[in-house]
């Protein structure tokens, strides 16, 4: 794997998940502050900020970068903020990585933070008959649960995927996260209590359904050179504390046709004259573009981070990301494959199962827990020397977000 | 007075009660479908064509996924009180080759319905206000049944 398209991460930060109920650029600033601290750099030293935006908190939310550069103190650094869905965290980072390996810039912060409301993610307010996120609530009552329940249904009906899988996968997501400082969601469940816990959209119940957080995530990325020099390290690396490269940020798009229904959509793209028999479809191509960007297979992962929005999307991710072939998912989870102690721990963080969404923070969250793995700084929920991590997240409107990191 | 019936949104179905069919959008050059119609652009990357013609979709599809919503969808949508639960269904439409989103009609669960199953389109009541009634589609399993005979009777037949 070649080390020039490589970018550092000096430095991890988040706020705690929860519902803290405060402005969301308190949730920013205390992250970026953390992840400043982590890198031992201080805020004047960062050159590029890039914000990832939430769409729920007003302007300052649209225009985050700024947001969070003028709450620590404008220093003249330069600026963006980025949208895409879930999927802004990742856009943030390869805006700053593209910076860096641009040569415009050495040492740059990324930033995501929300503040949340209670229930069913609504549409931003306002009668918008021209746009799909507030048509399909209006004509369908189709909330982000039913999309995620449906793909939950079609693979019970097509792998024999059965209710215990589904809940099993929370299981392994609450142990996991049961040291993790930042989880929101810090208790044990039991199959029992899953199956038990009330049907919200059929087959998933109200513990395989992740919640809505506030929170925030923050990285501090510099360029390898400058990451050498300032930890004091010959090319070769070394010392006490592994250095965690970004090997692949892949920020795809769809190929048409995508013929599997999306959020918000009404419907897929018609496969009648363009044929999807030589597409890969959309979820599975995310993760193999940071694949061959990076130069490495599924089979050298450690460990992934992938946005189990529900139970059952994880073992949809199992296999998206290379883990397994189609239909095996199952047969991994049962193994222990992928709980830790396993082959290839997925969300060793506990996932959003234990965190909630905290959207634009949600792709950062991922990367710094995979850090923080990579490093084996993880106390109570390391993998064993992890040396590869994958993440993987999809936000709607077609943002994929898979990111690639070594040590 | 009777309340008159209305489309929820326009141009998006024929309001034929008897035999009512979803309208597509069909690029003139390469013929590529879409849904729902209204688009500037044809979606297929390799056609360059702006004339999306309105096109009556498939009245038939098969079930490729379903599921329910047992807690009332916030707004915009409009959940009657008190709140009833109602099924969705992903239908595959062969000749489109596309899956399209629908309520299943009141009276159907998800326990009705396999994947694969045959459905059909119906027009059903989404919500009511003092002089209107909203009409959206909706998909019928086809068929016997005694959850598609209590659908017919409560569904589309209002």
């Amino acid at each position: 794997m070649s080390d020039d398209r490589r970018v550092a991460v000096l430095g991890a930060g988040m706020h705690p998940w929860g519902k803290w109920g405060r402005n969301f650029v308190e949730y920013g600033v205390a992250a970026a502050r953390a992840a400043l601290a982590d890198a031992d750099l201080a805020w004047r030293d960062i050159q590029y900020v890039a914000g990832a935006d939430t769409i729920r908190n007003g302007y300052p939310g649209f225009v985050a970068g700024a947001t969070f550069a003028q709450a620590l103190g404008w220093t003249g650094a330069r600026v963006s903020s980025s949208y895409a869905a879930c999927a802004s965290g990742a856009a943030a980072l390869a805006n700053a990585r593209a910076h860096i390996l641009a040569g415009l810039c050495d040492v740059a912060l990324v930033v995501g933070a929300d503040t949340t409301p209670k229930g069913f993610f609504a549409p931003v307010g306002g009668e918008r008959r021209d746009d799909p996120d507030w048509l399909r609530f209006h004509l369908l009552g189709a909330t982000n649960p039913t999309y995620f329940a449906l793909y939950a249904r079609r693979r019970m009906d097509r792998f024999g995927a059965t209710d215990e899988d589904f809940a099993q996968v929370k299981v392994k997501n609450a142990r996991h996260g049961l040291a993790n400082p930042y989880a929101r969601y810090r208790k044990e469940v039991t199959v029992e209590e899953v199956l038990g816990s009330p049907m919200v959209a059929d087959p998933l119940r109200l513990l395989e359904i992740c919640a809505t957080s506030d929170g925030g995530a923050a990285l501090v990325l510099s360029s390898m050179d400058f990451a050498r020099r300032h930890l004091g390290r010959g090319a070769a690396g070394g010392g006490p504390r592994p250095l965690v490269g970004v090997a692949a940020v892949a920020t795809v798009t769809p190929s048409y046709p995508n013929t599997v229904i999306e959020m918000p959509n009404f419907a897929t793209d018609s496969g009648a004259v363009a044929s999807s028999s030589s597409v890969v479809p959309f979820r599975a191509s995310i993760a193999r573009a940071a694949y061959e960007e990076a130069g490495v297979g599924p089979e050298d992962v450690s460990m992934a981070e992938v946005y189990d929005l529900s139970s059952a999307l994880e073992l949809d991710w199992y296999e998206d990301i290379g883990l397994c072939g189609e239909g095996e998912a199952e047969k991994l989870l049962r193994e222990g494959a992928t709980t830790l102690g396993g082959r290839v721990p997925v969300n060793p963080s506990g996932g959003l199962s234990c965190f909630g969404e905290a959207i634009p923070a949600q792709a950062i969250a991922q990367v710094c827990e995979s850090v923080w793995q990579l490093r084996g700084e993880a106390d109570g929920r390391q993998v064993e020397d992890a040396r590869v991590a994958v993440t993987a997240n999809q936000g709607l409107f077609g943002h994929g977000s898979s990111v690639l990191l070594v040590r | 007075m009777p309340k008159t019936r209305v489309p929820a949104i326009e141009g998006w179905f024929t309001t034929d009660e008897a035999s009512p069919t979803l309208l597509g959008a069909r690029c003139a050059g390469c013929g590529t479908y879409s849904f729902p119609p209204g688009g500037s652009f044809c979606p297929n990357p390799a056609c360059e064509g702006t004339e999306l013609e309105p096109v009556p979709l498939s009245r038939r599809g098969r079930g490729w996924s379903y599921t329910d919503a047992r807690y009332a969808p916030p707004a915009p949508y409009v959940a009657p009180e008190p709140y009833h639960p109602f099924a969705l269904a992903a239908v595959e439409l062969e000749a489109e080759r596309m899956v399209v989103l629908g309520q299943l009609v009141p009276g159907v669960t998800v326990d009705d319905v396999q994947v694969g199953d045959v459905v059909e389109l119906v027009l059903d009541t989404l919500y009511e206000d003092e002089e209107h009634q909203y009409v959206v589609w909706k998909w019928r399993p086809v068929g016997a049944g005694p959850a598609a005979g209590t659908a017919g009777e409560g569904g589309s037949d209002r």
